[in-house]
């Protein structure tokens, strides 16, 4: 049964598996805005959607050129492969976000904390890429796929991204 | 079709795109009372989806859903829930 028809909420449950700038916002905006009508929201952070969880690495989170034909710096793959055009393509995108009075990545997960967004910390990415819970940033909940699906059975909207 | 409307507030969302104005709406019409009229102003075109469905997820009434072009502007009336 879903919570809206246990208790009148609705809830969402995101799977953010990618740690890509561009790739950290949709998540977080959806949190936000679900937030924002007054749903539970549960997002599982996992395997390089946990750099977003990260400390340090939420707030340097980059824009690849390589395998990405809508990067802002659009160039042939092998010169997005050049030293220095990870760097352009952030730095362009970042330059639109701010253009645009878009958050950054870490006031949109102060915007989640305020709101009582769960933040889980996908245990096995942790396990296998050496992350401590000591890594990660203020009020996450370190849980395995279980803890998620117990959330996400009850959701209304559930999407991975 | 406004007159008798009374406003309690304001708030200019201009320049601002989702999540932004839904979420300055949702917190504006917390700290309001009940069934006072908040009225906001956007420049992002997909309020004008974003408002009404905001207002039938959270139950505050929407008063007004105006395009002015440039602008959109909107009357929600604060629910006594939510």
């Amino acid at each position: 049964m879903s919570t809206k028809e246990q208790n009148g909420t609705r809830r969402l449950a995101l799977v953010a598996s990618k740690g890509a700038l561009d790739e950290a916002y949709p998540p977080l905006i959806l949190a936000a805005t679900a937030a924002s009508l007054g749903w539970e929201v549960g997002i599982y952070f996992t395997f390089y959607g946990l750099d977003i969880l990260h400390k340090d690495k939420h707030k340097k989170l980059k824009v690849s050129p390589i395998g990405n034909p809508a990067a802002p710096v659009t160039v042939p793959t092998l010169v997005g492969a050049l030293p220095g055009m990870t760097k352009a393509s952030t730095r362009m995108m970042k330059k639109w976000l701010d253009e645009s009075n878009l958050p950054g990545i870490p006031e949109f997960l102060d915007m989640a904390r305020d709101n009582d967004v769960k933040l889980f910390a996908c245990s096995t990415t942790m396990g296998v890429m050496g992350v401590e819970e000591s890594d990660l940033i203020e009020g996450c909940d370190v849980a395995g796929a279980a803890a998620f699906l117990d959330f996400a059975a009850d959701a209304d909207v559930q999407m991975f991204i | 079709m406004t007159q008798d409307v009374t406003v309690a507030q304001t708030l200019d969302l201009s320049g601002l795109l989702c999540p932004l104005p839904i979420y300055k709406a949702s917190i504006a019409l917390k700290k309001s009372a009940a069934g006072e009229v908040v009225e906001f102003i956007c420049t992002d075109p997909g309020s004008l989806e974003d408002f009404p469905a905001f207002a039938r997820q959270t139950g505050h009434e929407l008063v007004v859903a105006e395009d002015r072009g440039e602008t959109q502007r909107f009357l929600l009336r604060r629910a006594d829930t939510a």
